[in-house]
Order: structure tokens, then sequence, then C-alpha cells
């Protein structure tokens, strides 16, 4: 099993949603994060003087798959996610030793 | 028949007077909101504390000296009361029906209080975020009692300059006090200011600007739209006389010509700041519509449409470049008070003999510097005394965590979570 965690533009969640759910992941646990990458924040204007941002708004989604579909979600977060353009943001694969589901206590693959 | 005609002009004139007198009231609400945007949400408690209580102590200390100082009579307004109609017929009588307004004094009253709480308004805001509550109430008792009514006795009140020259004589001219409410507002702030020192991180070691953004535009913008609105009342009530045919149209040139203005002044800050920054910023645009507002309050019933269009234009103009300028200066002024009131106050006062004969320049030049220094002097002195005694400035921590807590003990948004 995978976890698969991507940060994303927050305008592009939707498209990223509906790309999952068409290639069958079954539930995605998304949080609104601030950070910074190459770009380091950006800067803003205020009555004629500059500030900067530091931490830019983005969208952090989180999905736990089977180690077969792994390669498909994260080919479809990156073309869904993609605009080309500076601070579209990255996808982390991590190895997932063991998920439980509450309700049944069922295990495995079985959970996800 | 005669005299009944005449009473029904008291009843007008009084009645126009007092619905200006409510819409210069409404102005208080459009500097709280104007002011409460363009600060962060750890100080609008304050500035909204500030706000509500300059303008109750304003109306205190206005009815208790400042009318005396400015118009003469009693102190808290003794005799004001009375009424006798005999006198009323009389000077309808005397003054003719197309003459000299004959109004109930209590409305005049009424509609002068309203002047000096703007006046006291235009303070607050110069001086956000880091003046202590109690040290700016005390400020506005001598303000709003002495200062102010002072310096408004030499212009309205027709009184010699402590006894030396007369600014009516001298060919001075301020139709609704872009010199004697907004310039002296702005003199009284560019005193605490410069006392005061700037905010905390606005201006970096090498002295470039930071930007502090406001917390909330919707507001400052509603409140911009609130002050334009009562704007018709401060100019518009500033003509003193509805109820005849020539003071009906002057009225509604007054109202013509102040919207004209306001207009031109916001397209004229936008385009201003559009070609300066790449943007269009919102905040130099609202400031430029009130820099449109100030400049025609001087002289707003003799120009035409396309000259009071013009004077807007021009005023908000400068008033982005003024701005601009008071930051290289390192005179922080939160929401652009001291340019807004201040320069285009004046400037304002410089171009009301363009289009009235009885202005002279050197009249409007004196008065304005007779505003200034007076206004500009005795605030420092005042500000200076309170420095010394009950201090001016809160503590760095209490300016970091924001004043909201420090004075109010209160958040104005506690359900939400501050993102610095």
């Amino acid at each position: 099993m995978r976890l698969v965690t991507a940060i994303i533009k927050p305008f592009k969640l939707d498209d990223v949603r509906d790309a999952l759910a068409e290639i069958g992941v079954s539930g995605i646990t998304v949080t609104e994060v601030k950070g910074f990458g190459r770009q380091k924040g950006h800067t803003e204007l205020y009555r004629g003087a500059e500030y900067i941002v530091d931490f830019l708004p983005k969208i952090k989604i989180e999905t736990a798959v089977t180690s077969d579909l792994a390669e498909r979600v994260v080919e479809a977060i990156v073309q869904s996610a993609a605009t080309g353009k500076i601070g579209d943001g990255k996808v982390f694969v991590h190895k997932l030793e063991e998920v439980v589901r509450i309700r049944t206590g069922e295990t495995g693959a079985q959970a996800i | 028949m005669e005299n009944q005609i005449f009473e029904l002009q008291y009843a007008i004139d009084t009645f126009y007077f007092l619905v200006c007198g409510a819409l210069v009231m409404w102005m208080a609400a459009g500097f709280s909101l104007l002011e409460s945007g363009l600060v962060r949400s750890k100080n609008t408690v304050e500035i909204l504390t500030k706000n509500v209580a300059l303008y109750a102590v304003a109306c205190i200390m206005y009815l208790a000296t400042g009318y005396a100082v400015m118009y003469g009579g009693g102190w808290f307004l003794q005799g004001i009361e009375a009424f006798d109609l005999g006198s009323v017929l009389a000077d309808s009588a005397e003054n003719g029906f197309a003459g000299d307004s004959v109004y109930s004094p209590a409305s005049d009253f009424f509609f002068q209080v309203v002047f000096v709480a703007t006046a006291m308004s235009i303070v607050s805001g110069a001086v956000a975020e880091r003046m202590k509550l109690w040290s700016f109430l005390v400020f506005a008792m001598f303000m709003t009692g002495f200062i102010y009514p002072l310096e408004g006795s030499w212009t309205w009140g027709s009184k010699d300059v402590f006894g030396m020259f007369n600014l009516a004589d001298l060919g001075f001219r301020d139709f609704a006090g872009s010199g004697i409410v907004h310039l002296a507002g702005a003199s009284a702030a560019l005193a605490g200011v410069l006392l005061l020192g700037a905010r905390k991180g606005k201006y970096g070691r090498d002295g470039h600007t930071i930007a502090i953004p406001g917390a909330n535009l919707p507001l400052a913008t509603l409140g911009t739209f609130i002050l334009w609105m009562g704007w018709f009342g401060f100019n518009g009530g500033s003509v003193l006389k509805l109820a005849d045919a020539g003071n009906a149209h002057s009225v509604a040139m007054v109202f013509l010509n102040t919207n004209a203005a306001a207009a031109a002044g916001l397209v004229g800050a936008l385009l201003t700041a559009r070609a300066l920054f790449g943007k269009a910023d919102l905040t130099m645009t609202l400031n430029g519509a009130l820099a449109g507002l100030v400049v025609i309050t001087a002289e707003p019933s003799t120009p035409t449409a396309l000259q009071a269009s013009l004077f807007g234009l021009i005023a908000g103009v400068i008033v982005v470049f003024s701005i601009l300028g008071m930051d290289r200066l390192k005179i922080d002024d939160p929401v652009g008070a001291i340019s807004v009131h201040g320069v285009i106050g004046l400037f304002g006062l410089l171009l009301v003999p363009l289009t009235n004969d009885e202005s002279t320049l050197v009249g409007q030049l004196v008065g304005a510097t007779t505003i200034f220094i007076w206004v500009f002097g005795a605030s420092l002195l005042v500000w200076f005394a309170l420095k010394l005694t009950m201090g001016i400035r809160v503590s760095q921590e209490e300016e970091y965590e924001g004043l909201d807590i420090g004075e109010c003990g209160m958040e104005a948004y506690p359900e939400f979570t501050s993102s610095t």
C-alpha cells in the first residue's frame, strides 16, 4: 500500500478530485496549508509599498491506495494539477504499513 | 399672511439645518468604518472605541465651552431654549424673504457640533495603531472645547485673530471648511504623529516603506461611501438656507459640485495609482474620492460643474503623490488623513479665488497659515504635555499584541484564529 501526499494550487482541487474519482480512488483527505518553495513566497503591493508574503496558501491532499494503483494516482494528480507555471506543487509517495477501518476493524487493502 | 410665510420659511430652514446636521453626524460612522478597515484587525476594537468616544467627547465639550468660544453666548448654551416669535418675525422682515436665513439657534448648534466631531475624527485615523486611548481622549477635550472653537471664532465667528487682524476683511473665504475643519484636523493630527513616531515595522532600516495592509477593505469602502453621503449635508447645509428660490438653486449646485468633485477625485487617484504601481490600489482610490470632497468644500457654490470636476480630478492626483511623499518623510499616517484633509484642504483654499471674486489669494494664504500655526502649535503643546504626564504611546509589547487587548480587553473577532 502507498500513501500519496500532494501539495497543489488551491484552484486545482476540483480538477484533482474528479481525476482521482475517475481512476477509482475511494477517498481523500484535504487540508488547507501554507508554505514556500523555490519561489520563496511572493511580493504584493499596498499603497505603493511592496510587502512580502512569505507563505503562500496551498492545498494538501492525502490518499491511501493499493500499491498497483499508486502510479496511476500520481499520474492523475500531476496531469490534473499542472498549469506549467511556478508554484504547481509536488507529489510525495510513502510506503504505508497498515490501514485499519475503525468501524469494522478490517485491516490492510480491505480497509482502503 | 406675510408673517405666516416667514414662519414657514423659519420652519423649513431650521428643518434643513437639522437634516444636514444629521447627515454630517453620520460621517462619524464613515470615519469609524474607514479607519477600522485600514488598520490591522488586532486594533479594530480600540479604533472603534476611539471613534465613538471622540464623537461623544466632542458633543459634550462643544456644548460646554466650544460654542461659546466660537460664537459667544453662555457656557452650556444657556438661554438657547428661549423662543420669541416676535423677534423671529422682526428678523425675517428685516432680512427680507431672500435675505439671510433666520433659524432656530438650537439647530445652528446641532449643525456646528457635528463639524467639530468631524475635525476630531480626522486626528484619530492618523495616530491609529500606536496611541494610548486615554491620552487621545484628553486631547480630544482640548481640541473640541478650545483649539478648534477659537480658530472657528476667527473665521466663521468673524472675530479678529487675537485682536490683530480680521481674516474676512483680508478676503479669506472658506465655505464649508476645507481649512477651518479639514486643514485644522490634519494640523492637529500632524502634531500628534510627529511626537508619536511611526508604527513599529513601518520603515525599514534603509528607510524604505514597508506596507502594513489594512484588515478589511469592504469596511473601508463602505466608510468612504458613508462619508461621501454625509458630505452633502456638510457642504449643502453650509449654504445655511434653503427656503427661497435663489438659495434652493445654490443648494442644488453645491450638491452637484460636491458629487462631481468626489467622482473626479476617485478617478484621478485610480488612474494615478494604476500609472505609478501598475495596479488599481483600492485604498488610494478611496482617498481620491475623499480628496475630491475636501477640495470642493472650500467653495462648492461658485464653480461650474466642469470646474468642480477638474478641481476634484487634480486633487485625486495630488493626494496619491502626497501620501507617498509623507512616507518618504517617515510621517506614518495609516489612513492618509494628513494628505487628504491637510494637503488637499490647503489646495482647496487656494483654488477659491479662481471662482469667487470675494476671496483673494493673500486672504486665503493668511487664513490657511493662521489656522495651521494656531492648531498645529496649540496641539503640539497639548500633545507634548500629555507625553510628559500620561504618555501618548503604548508599550512595544502592547503594540505588537494589538491595542484591542491592551486598551479594551477584548478582540473584534474572537472566534477567528489569526494567521499571523
